[in-house]
């Protein structure tokens, strides 16, 4: 029922959409001040204090200009007027230090909380007294923003779903992020605060589900024409019927593999909740690395051919391998089996021109995890 | 090697075809008002014979004051437009619930959003603050003109290139479809292959050019050009934020040039600065971007300090309580607006301590803009405040101001970031800062300087009429968007599930219908103004105003004032009535002034085309258009002869009708 | 005091012309700040992709030192040159002051052929700007001081028929002090060109 999109993309048809708007739409909008998980609990917690603080002075502030607003007025004679007061020391001392004072209290608060709670950080408890223990094992759920819609995938379960994410109550969850388009930005606002999905690269967030529930989960970051209708339902469940869900979930079949995956990144409107009850097991590092696609070369493979200085003159017409997206979308017309013979065989000649062009070290599979906190090495640093 | 669509390309006309030309009515019926309006313009133009005076008296004048003016008319025109596009999204998103899909698709609103932010920033904003600065900078220091006067008239009209260039996208083509600042890869050739970002990128690059000039342009008048006396410290308010702003535009607009410059060569030439692939880095462009687009915010702020400076002070009947705390204010003001452009994308992932580091740097620049807002009340405390339009701004900027800027902080830690960035907090909060700043600012200010602009005041009931519909009308539309943002929900949204949601949407569109009434109430004052221009003629100083430019007549002469004032105090003006200096009656000189030049207007309009055909890939265009601008302004350095003299008879009459006019008010007063 | 008196102490009586060019040189220097950081956004950029070769060459396999030395050498020695016609442009010798600028002119000219030449020749290879964004940054950042250095050369020679045919003018003399900046900081940028593109590139 997924709507395809031809190209050019003016012409998008968006028939069906509302009918699977209706099916998405099980869920209302909850404050954020109400949340389900401990992290977005207390990130609340600290909108509602720096808003205290802040108050402090902006009540005194607005209080004093009502006041002298209506008090010096020229038709009251009886405020006072002193046209040579505009200096006075004591006031400028305080004017100055008023809100120093309350930036020196929010700013420390600010780095505290920034460290205690930065998305990429293990989660130091599941909710108030209850410290995270050996036990607590997180869940690793992989999360691609697509055009238009969210894969999540489980690669402990070994299991996936398309704009349906299943979490279990009590344990924590870490994600790993990554679009295969343009920028997202990932945010179900009852379990945590948003983090930005982006090409080519894995982001993280770390979170908590304290209650069950349906919760509303979409992209935060405008990311082109179905973005409105790019949100999924977050379904907080009990440990039990968590497990049931993935059995559920592995007993209905469908297996997404690399083929099943370029078909599902088509650009699409609306797209229903779907799962797969299998998957490859290095699809998400793939995806992350831009090369689900056969006779691609990984950006990390790439990043590590830089970083040993490039593979010289060989390498300046390896360019199909390289191509992702910059002259227009994705490639996806199916690849012939000799087609992907021809194009495995240009990516090893590449590689035997960078070893060669380098020297004899062995090329190790394990080239560096291109992520935010290991970017490539820049020439200047 | 070069990006073009292979179907449509042309060489004579590049990538454009008949398909350029939209099919949605609503852009076909805008197209048919507009060449309507603009047919009968053009018509009522050449009837009345005012083709010669417009071009002799305006387009090519290089008078600082008629610029100023030219730059107010472009910013009210685009407001216009932008202001239409606001109503549209309103509208949309009132209307697109329950399976609805509203009057607007996705292709058209995600134009019409785009359109609004940029307009409002670059085509309405600046304008309006370079419009005010170039004005008043020049009679506040007691010079005659700019430092650059040709330069002055040719940032002018790169200005209005840009602007033209956005218009155009509206009826030929599309405008982008990726949010005001353009991200990559979705602003990249893959995901936005069409000329809209195209149109984006000269656009901003033509009108930046004029910016940037301008900014070199004031930071030089201000630095050579004060009247004798007039020390730094002795600068008024206004003129120091217009320093400081104008350096800020010289040191962020480049930033803003090459990273438009890169996104282009991405898109035209197939390089690799912001794409996905071949070790592109789009984290690179929202930094940059940033890195212009933070100082950005205090451009358009910090001359609107100024102005609500000025007339604090003025209405007050008192002296700006801590004049150089005030100063030392805007500065580091300036220059913290540096350091915290990483704000706008915490939820990137830069790390804790990056994050906490331009978390606390925004918050320091809370303190000085504090100590700005109690040196406004201090210098009402004792005032005796006089409630003219330009004072009701004042009070109600101050009460909306804080709201935003306590916003503001709450989005400055990364936590709460977390949860309000990209969400209708965030557009609250910064449309509670730029309208309860900017257009408050802005507007305060038209009331204030326009009575020196025109020689006559304005109407005051249509401007308590349009003050309440603002200040009512930006509350009513912006608390519902506070409270969807505190919902979670997200900006830039074209349909919605959730029918809980729609009565704030509905809400926010009855105060973006209030804000429209006090948009046509400020039209209805404008026009009953000049109507009755008579019955509202002032002198040079109705305000009892304190600096130099209310020591001249109303509108002031060409040539500013007949003789150079020499400063003694701060308050300049206030200074020479205390001491009841008389002014002079004789012994006028000829005055040295700059010609008016059509270069200005002439390569501007050749750079325009440039953008144009760089936008179509219109390559012989582009060529032949680059080859001119290069060609005339050569041509133009040849002409040594760029000033001329007024006489000092000319002068004597100018000032001796001044005086039988002074003359004639003070019997009036005295009857 | 006498109102008179007053008023001569708070009015300029005596007033005389401010002749045009008073802010010039303040103000080009403004405008050089604001190139300057044009530059500096450059250099930032190829700091961040310069070691992004996209699994292709590097500086290593790419830059011909000998050649960018020449070429360095080639702007240097213009500045020295554009110096001279300074030089000769204060002791008023108008002949001298065209001659300086014409040769000034000529390495110019020999410096945007060596680049132009080095151009051509990365790009036949196939190592153009499309090929990696190490490539993008390196061709955009030479590419836009090329670009300064091709306005100011189209600067220099109208600048060249101005002097020959007004002579040494008081407006004449300050274009020839502000291309003399724009020329010098020309060469500044290049020295950092040199260092940081083709020296540390090699180098790494």
């Amino acid at each position: 029922m997924s709507t395809p999109i031809s190209t050019p993309l003016r012409r998008i048809r968006v028939a069906g959409a509302a009918a699977a708007l209706l099916m998405l739409s099980a869920c209302e909008h909850a404050n954020i001040f109400e949340p389900s998980g401990d992290v977005a609990q207390r990130q609340a917690h600290l909108v509602l204090l720096s808003t205290g603080l802040m108050l402090l002075i902006i009540v005194p502030v607005m209080l004093l200009t009502a006041f002298f607003a209506w008090h010096f007025r020229a038709g009251n004679r009886d405020a006072s007027y002193d046209p040579e007061f505009h200096h006075s020391t004591k006031v400028e001392l305080v004017v100055w230090s008023a809100p120093l004072a309350i930036i020196i209290a929010l700013g420390s608060v600010t780095w505290v909380y920034t460290h205690l709670l930065d998305p990429f950080r293990p989660l130091d408890r599941l909710a108030e007294g209850q410290p995270v223990t050996a036990a607590d094992k997180p869940l690793e759920v992989e999360v691609v923003a697509l055009d238009w819609k969210w894969l999540f995938i489980y690669p402990e379960q070994k299991v996936a779903s398309v704009n349906e994410l299943a979490l279990p109550t009590g344990r924590p969850v870490h994600f790993r992020l990554t679009s295969a388009t343009v920028m997202n930005s990932f945010f179900v606002p009852a379990i945590a605060g948003q983090i930005y999905a982006m090409p080519g690269m894995a982001s993280q967030l770390n979170a908590v589900v304290n209650k069950p529930g349906t919760f509303r989960g979409f992209s935060a970051n405008y990311s082109g024409a179905g973005f409105s209708q790019m949100h999924f339902n977050t379904l907080g469940l009990e440990p039990a019927a968590f497990d049931k869900w993935v059995a559920d979930t592995k007993a209905a079949g469908g297996n997404l593999d690399a083929a099943t995956y370029l078909k599902l990144a088509e650009p699409t409107i609306a797209e229903p909740v779907h799962h797969f009850g299998a998957v490859s097991a290095d699809l998400f590092d793939k995806v992350v690395n831009l090369c689900v696609e056969p006779g691609k070369m990984c950006v990390n493979q790439m990043a590590m051919l830089d970083a040993r200085g490039g593979t010289g003159k060989a390498g300046l017409f390896n360019l199909a391998q390289l191509t992702y997206d910059k002259d227009g979308r994705p490639n996806l017309t199916p690849l012939t089996a000799a087609r992907q013979a021809q194009l495995d065989q240009r990516l090893n000649k590449a590689f035997v021109a960078a070893l060669c062009a380098t020297g004899p070290a062995p090329l190790a599979a394990k080239a560096p995890k291109l992520t935010l906190s290991q970017p490539a090495p820049s020439p200047l640093s | 090697m070069i990006a073009h669509h292979p179907a449509t390309w042309s060489p004579l006309l590049g990538r454009l075809g008949i398909d350029a030309i939209p099919h949605e009515p609503i852009v076909i019926g805008t197209f048919f008002a507009v060449a309507l309006g603009g047919a009968a313009v053009l018509a009522l133009l050449t009837y009345f014979k005012l083709w010669g005076y417009l071009w002799k008296e305006w387009f090519t004048s290089v008078d600082h004051k008629k610029i100023g003016i030219m730059y107010m008319v472009l910013g009210l025109i685009m407001f216009l437009r932008g202001f239409a596009d606001a109503v549209m999204m309103r509208g949309q998103q009132a209307m697109a619930f329950n399976g609805s899909q509203g009057f607007l698709t996705s292709e058209h609103f995600d134009q019409v959003f785009t359109a609004h932010g940029v307009i409002m920033i670059f085509f309405v904003a600046m304008p309006f603050v370079t419009g005010l600065m170039n004005y008043v900078v020049p009679l506040q220091i007691g010079a005659r003109d700019v430092s650059f006067p040709f330069l002055n008239n040719f940032s002018f009209w790169m200005t209005v290139g840009g602007a033209v260039l956005v218009m155009a996208s509206l009826f030929l083509g599309e405008f982008a479809r990726t949010g005001w600042l353009a991200y990559p890869p979705l602003s990249g050739l893959a995901y936005s292959p069409d000329v809209g970002v195209d149109y984006y990128i000269w656009s901003l690059q033509v009108a930046g050019v004029g910016t940037t000039l301008s900014g070199v342009n004031l930071i030089a008048t201000i630095l050579k050009l004060r009247a004798p006396g007039m020390s730094m410290m002795k600068m008024p308010v206004f003129t120091w934020t217009a320093l400081v702003t104008n350096v800020l535009i010289v040191a962020a607009f480049p930033v803003l040039t090459v990273v438009l410059a890169l996104l282009g060569l991405d898109r035209t030439l197939h390089t690799n600065f912001f794409t996905n692939d071949f070790g592109g880095s789009a984290m690179l462009y929202v930094n940059l971007i940033w890195i212009w687009g933070h100082p950005e915010v205090y451009i358009l702020v910090l001359p609107i300090f100024g102005v609500f400076s000025e007339i604090t002070a003025t209405f007050c009947g008192k002296r700006l309580f801590g004049y150089s705390s005030m100063v030392y204010a805007t500065v580091v003001i300036g220059v913290l607006s540096y350091i915290v452009w990483l704000h706008h994308f915490f939820t990137m992932g830069s790390g804790a301590s990056v994050n906490s580091f331009f978390g606390i740097s925004t918050m320091v620049i809370s303190i000085p803009t504090g100590a700005k807002m109690f040196n406004w009340l201090f210098t009402m405390y004792k005032g005796r405040i006089r409630y003219e339009l330009p004072m009701m701004w004042t009070v109600a900027f101050m009460l909306t101001f804080v709201i935003g800027g306590m916003t503001g902080v709450m989005l400055a830690v990364p936590p709460a970031d977390f949860v309000l960035h990209n969400s209708l907090f965030l557009i609250a909060h910064f449309h509670n800062v730029i309208i309860g700043g900017v257009v408050f600012g802005v507007f305060a200010a038209i009331n204030y300087w326009w009575p020196k602009a025109f020689g006559f005041r304005l109407n005051q009931f249509w401007g308590k009429v349009q003050f309440w519909c603002w200040l009512v009308g930006f509350w009513v539309a912006f608390t519902p968007v506070y409270i969807l943002g505190l919902m979670g929900v997200t900006r830039r949204m074209r349909v919605f599930d959730d029918p809980s949601l729609q009565i704030w949407y509905v809400i926010a569109a009855f105060g973006a219908l209030l804000i429209a009434a006090g948009i046509g109430a400020m039209l209805l004052q404008f026009g009953i103004s000049i109507w009755k221009r008579d019955e509202y003629k002032v002198e040079g100083d109705p305000w009892e105003g304190r600096t130099l430019e209310w020591s001249t007549s109303s509108p002031p002469p060409e040539y500013n004032f007949a003789f150079t004032p020499k400063i003694h105090e701060l308050d300049a003006w206030s200074d020479m009535k205390a001491k009841g200096v008389a002014r002079p009656t004789e012994g006028f000189r000829a005055i040295l002034m700059p010609k008016n030049t059509w270069a200005g207007i002439v390569i501007a309009g050749m750079a325009t085309a440039c953008g144009f055909a760089m936008i179509w890939q219109i390559w012989w265009l582009a060529a032949l258009s680059l080859a001119s601008i290069v060609a005339t302004a050569i041509f133009h350095t040849f002409n040594y002869n760029r000033t001329f003299h007024i006489p000092a008879e000319h002068v004597a009459e100018v000032e001796a009708a001044r005086t039988a006019q002074l003359a004639a008010l003070s019997k009036g007063g005295a009857a | 005091m006498s109102s008179a008196e007053l008023t001569g102490q708070y009015y300029d009586l005596h007033e005389h012309d401010h002749p045009e060019g008073g802010s010039t040189a303040l103000g080009f220097w403004i405008y050089l700040m604001s190139d300057c950081l044009i530059f500096a956004m450059l250099f930032a950029t190829f700091g961040v992709l310069g070691g992004n070769y996209a699994a292709g060459p590097g500086p290593k396999d790419l830059f011909d030192l000998p050649l960018v030395a020449v070429n360095t050498a080639m702007l240097l020695f213009s500045s020295i040159t554009y110096g001279f016609a300074m030089i000769a442009m204060q002791s008023g010798k108008k002949n001298l002051v065209l001659l300086w600028l014409a040769i000034t002119g000529l390495f110019g000219a020999a410096f945007l052929g060596i680049e132009l030449t080095e151009f051509h020749h990365l790009i036949e290879e196939g190592a153009g700007p499309q090929r990696s964004a190490f490539l993008s940054a390196f061709f955009t950042l030479v590419g836009t001081h090329g670009l300064h250095v091709t306005f100011g050369s189209i600067w220099l020679v109208t600048l060249m028929v101005q002097v020959g045919r007004f002579g040494l003018t008081t407006a004449n003399q300050r274009r020839l002090a502000c291309l003399s900046l724009f020329w010098h900081f020309l060469d500044v940028v290049w020295i950092g060109v040199f260092t940081f593109v083709y020296l540390m590139g090699v180098l790494r």
